[in-house]
């Protein structure tokens, strides 16, 4: 790729990502933006980083595509034989542990940070994260991706314990736009994943339709809609 | 025994004609032999008592154990051989500490169980090894209350009210079924299994024995624990002067 100069563009699939997962009285919501980058290429702007790992727990994947990916599916095939083995759903303590236990036995050859969010009948919901060395933290609410550092002071002024639904979701979905804005790396659509007692509700956010912040350009077209 | 036994009670790989492995059924033997065993679920927790024969007047008082502790919540008390009985203990400590490490939380009882059901029975599959020769009454407190279980030589694990082995442990079924187990606490627990254990004792046929006993419930912050000392003292002479009153009954 040398000769051509592109090695800009030749990097392995990654996800310079914003992710965040909160706790709310009843529940969790997950949220991540869409982007996933080839170097400097948006090689998918619509790509889905939240991913099931069982029932009542996803989990928020950045860094590498490959790397998130392969840890998101073993924790998935070992919560799958523990369900079954115990006759019941794997806690999201439990989860979060075996994601763990694979991004720390394999920290050396793995680029992934990780956030474990989901609902059991014990913690209600929970937020475990498990950033690139394997530790597992569990907190109220977690960001993670190269956007992440801009959310940090303005979760920590915006988050309040025992929002309910609708607040925490508002929270996410204007966290991430931010992030989005700032982060060269992120961007797209929001994703949110919101898990309470009664299930699994998804949403989304198309790009054109979430809040504009400080400088954002508005979105324009650049072809006419064709008449159908 | 010999009877019908004749040429199939060697190895634990051959089934007899009539599709039984007599080497379970001799473990099962060794276990009706030993001390008597008893385990019970209250409304708070678990309560287990065993009659631990002396071999000794010299033996110091407190050795030997027959109750182990597995995990902080889990607890066995061993029927049968005793030595036998510790590599069960060693190998339920192993799957619980191995549970806790792979998925952070404590191991469940039911799955406990199960574990240690499954090795015990791995020993009746290959001609080189032996049965266990110990029956295993497990209790545990989890998420899911308090449980009690009884894992036997040829693999089969049941979960239990009551469950009693060895020597006495018709008489002490007799006397578990009396006991109103869903409306009695750990305290009340063992004074009944205290009474059950020195009743069941047959004085002409063994010596002296020692009371061993352990709970876990609410008021042992569902801890695996030796019955605190006052308490025991206290259920022994209770023990002690029903089994005076039923002789001077008699």
């Amino acid at each position: 790729m040398e000769e051509f100069g592109c090695e800009w563009n030749d990097a392995p699939h990654s996800m310079g990502t914003t992710i965040m997962a909160v706790q709310y009285e009843g529940g969790v919501i997950l949220g991540a933006d869409s982007r996933t980058t080839t170097g400097a290429y948006v090689a998918n702007r619509a790509s889905d980083k939240i991913t099931e790992l069982t029932d009542n727990v996803y989990i928020c994947r950045s860094g590498s595509a490959a790397d998130s990916q392969i840890v998101s599916d073993y924790s998935r095939y070992f919560l799958n034989q523990h369900t079954i083995q115990l006759g019941r759903d794997a806690t999201v303590k439990t989860a979060a542990n075996i994601v763990r236990e694979l991004s720390y036995g394999n920290k050396s050859f793995l680029e992934c940070g990780l956030i474990v969010a989901g609902w059991d009948k014990y913690e209600n919901g929970s937020v475990y994260s498990i950033p690139l060395g394997g530790t597992i933290l569990r907190l109220p609410f977690s960001t993670g991706g190269s956007g992440s550092s801009y959310l940090y002071g303005f979760l920590d002024q915006a988050w309040k314990d025992g929002m309910n639904k609708e607040e925490a979701e508002a929270l996410v979905v204007k966290a991430v736009s931010l992030a989005m804005a700032r982060d060269g790396s992120s961007g797209g659509v929001v994703r949110t994943v919101i898990i309470d007692s009664s299930g699994v509700t998804r949403n989304f956010y198309p790009g054109d339709k979430l809040p504009l912040y400080y400088e954002e350009i508005p979105y324009r077209p650049t072809v006419e809609p064709m008449s159908a | 025994m010999s009877s019908i036994g004749t040429g199939y009670d060697l190895s634990v790989t051959t089934f007899s004609p009539d599709g039984r492995v007599f080497q379970i059924e001799y473990a099962t033997k060794a276990i009706d032999n030993s001390g008597t065993v008893v385990g019970i679920k209250c409304k708070d927790g678990v309560v287990m008592g065993v009659e631990k024969l002396i071999a000794s007047k010299m033996l110091l008082e407190g050795s030997n154990r027959r109750i182990h502790s597995v995990d902080r919540h889990a607890g066995m008390a061993i029927a049968g051989l005793a030595a036998d009985g510790r590599q069960i203990v060693a190998r339920a400590r192993a799957e619980a500490a191995n549970y806790l490490t792979f998925y952070g939380e404590q191991i469940p009882t039911e799955e406990l169980c199960n574990r240690v059901a499954y090795y015990v029975h791995l020993c009746t599959l290959y001609w080189w090894l032996r049965p266990y020769g110990s029956a295993a009454i497990l209790a545990g407190y989890d998420r899911d209350g308090p449980q009690l279980y009884m894992i036997e030589p040829s693999g089969v694990a049941y979960r239990y009210f009551g469950a009693a082995v060895g020597k006495g442990r018709q008489a002490a079924k007799t006397e578990i079924e009396k006991l109103k187990l869903d409306q009695m606490t750990c305290r009340e627990g063992v004074i009944a299994v205290a009474k059950i254990i020195y009743s069941v004792h047959d004085e002409a046929k063994d010596k002296a024995f020692e009371l061993e006993m352990s709970w876990i419930c609410d008021e042992s912050n569902r801890e695996h624990q030796r019955v605190p000392a006052d308490l025991l003292a206290e259920a022994k002479a209770i023990a002690k002067a029903a089994q005076e009153e039923d002789m001077d009954a008699d």
